[in-house]
């Protein structure tokens, strides 16, 4: 079983690195629309600093949302999502490994890059920590519940307006909670709560998504 | 037991218990209702400090309540399609979500136009408007779910594994989005102690709550008796009945 696991999300990432500019696209699309901010309001320094905490995370979700394709759209057009459903593991650890996968692709590089976004709105240098603090536990869940959404849709022509509407109000929590521990801690706050939170919805997130997940994707092979 | 269960759940058992069930309850919701707003609207006395504006609780509370219960009943009766693969459950689902989403736009436009005159704005992003929003979109969502899948089947089981992921997170969206923002007043009613709302003001909410509720129960059949017939066109009961027209 753990073996399983291991094996898919070597394959999915040797996968993913064998097609780098498609890797990088999250992570630049990330980049641009921070940008696009100062450059549509007055870019003073308070005036980007109130806007940093919910412009990056906005963009993150944007980003994190736009790439949810990836974790089983490939797999079920070529056919290997339904021999992944006749394996003898549990769907559901395959499943987390198809998150973990995406996650370490997407989400990651997001988090990585996060303190250089948060130069260029000014935050201050506690609030840049909790950015990467609060990005760190509030992405991988938007992988997991996202993997909901994609298994839901991976069938439907043109899904991705779809898996949008669908997805969004569920990434409402995270978006509150994670931009909300970043403002907090720019007026020197402590944000305990928020991370504490975040962290909850996490470990709720990662004991439920992929079972409903895997049920998911059930229904979208028996069709 | 099981038999009797999966008798009486067929589409076409149904059809023809319901006609009754319809009667009953639109006669009493119109009874019911037209009693609560007579109480609300004239007998109902007048708040001190809002005047007469008040009033439209008596159909905003209500819509708000309906709305969420409405999401639950949904929820509830999409896992019972998906557990024990009742259609019945399925097409009430399917029927339940457009009534909810009316009766959330209806509190939201209702909450709005009272806010004018009370709060100043028609809109403001307090925690309980923003989560009736979000309701909104997560009713929209599963419709939009359920209409972009062909197959009914799967189309039921989709949308409603959606429903009951959308009710996982109800709660949490509202206590973040409580914990987020707060203007709206707290709640008048659900408090353990004594209701801080006046005795004559209670009772029509509630008439006008048991109102709402008989009136949903009694769009929700008729919906799901069109459901039922649409879905069953090719089947011999359905023509047997177009026959008889």
């Amino acid at each position: 079983m753990l073996k399983a696991f291991y094996h898919l999300l070597i394959r999915d990432l040797r996968l993913a690195l064998r097609n780098r500019h498609e890797l990088a696209n999250p992570l630049i699309f990330f980049i641009l629309v921070v940008t696009l901010f100062p450059l549509a309001v007055m870019p003073t320094p308070e005036a980007l600093q109130t806007m940093a905490p919910g412009v990056i995370w906005v963009s993150a979700l944007l980003a994190v949302l736009l790439s949810l394709d990836r974790i089983f759209k490939q797999d079920y057009e070529d056919g290997s999502l339904d021999q992944l459903m006749l394996s003898p593991n549990p769907l559901v650890i395959l499943v987390l490994a198809k998150v973990l996968a995406h996650w370490l692709l997407t989400g990651l590089p997001l988090v990585i890059i996060a303190p250089l976004l948060g130069l260029f709105m000014s935050l201050s240098a506690e609030a840049v920590e909790v950015l990467v603090y609060s990005l760190l536990l509030g992405t991988p869940v938007l992988s997991l519940v996202g993997a909901i959404g994609v298994s839901l849709t991976v069938s439907v022509n043109h899904g991705g307006v779809l898996l949008s509407l669908i997805i969004l109000p569920l990434y409402i929590p995270i978006l509150i909670f994670g931009a909300n521990a970043v403002d907090v801690a720019s007026s020197g706050l402590p944000v305990t709560g928020q991370l504490l939170f975040l962290s909850a919805v996490l470990a709720l997130a990662l004991s439920l998504a992929p079972l409903a997940s895997s049920v998911a994707l059930r229904i979208t092979a028996s069709r | 037991m099981w038999n009797w269960i999966q008798r009486f759940s067929s589409p076409k058992h149904f059809y023809s218990m319901s006609v009754p069930l319809i009667k009953w309850f639109a006669i009493a919701a119109l009874v019911i209702g037209l009693y609560g707003l007579y109480l609300g609207l004239f007998v109902a006395p007048t708040d001190y400090k809002q005047g007469d504006s008040y009033r439209i609780i008596f159909i905003h509370v209500p819509a708000a309540w309906l709305a969420m219960f409405i999401y639950m009943v949904m929820a509830v009766s999409a896992g019972i399609g998906i557990i024990w693969r009742i259609r019945l459950a399925d097409m009430v689902a399917a029927a339940s979500a457009p009534i909810g989403a009316s009766f959330t736009f209806l509190a939201l436009v209702t909450g709005s136009l009272w806010g004018k005159p009370m709060w100043g704005t028609y809109w403001i992003w307090d925690a309980r408007l923003t989560s009736m929003l979000i309701l909104l979109f997560l009713y929209l969502g599963y419709m939009a779910l359920q209409s972009a899948i062909d197959d009914q089947r799967s189309a039921d089981k989709a949308s409603g594994l959606l429903a009951i992921v959308g009710a996982v997170n109800i709660p949490i969206i509202h206590y973040s989005v409580e914990w987020w923002n707060t203007l709206h007043q707290g709640a008048s009613v659900a408090k353990f102690d004594a209701p801080s709302i006046h005795i004559d003001m209670l009772i029509p909410l509630l008439l006008m709550a048991v109102a709402f509720k008989l009136f949903y129960a009694t769009m929700v059949l008729v919906r799901t008796r069109n459901e039922s017939l649409y879905r069953d066109r090719n089947r011999r009961w359905v023509r047997e009945i177009v026959e008889k027209l």
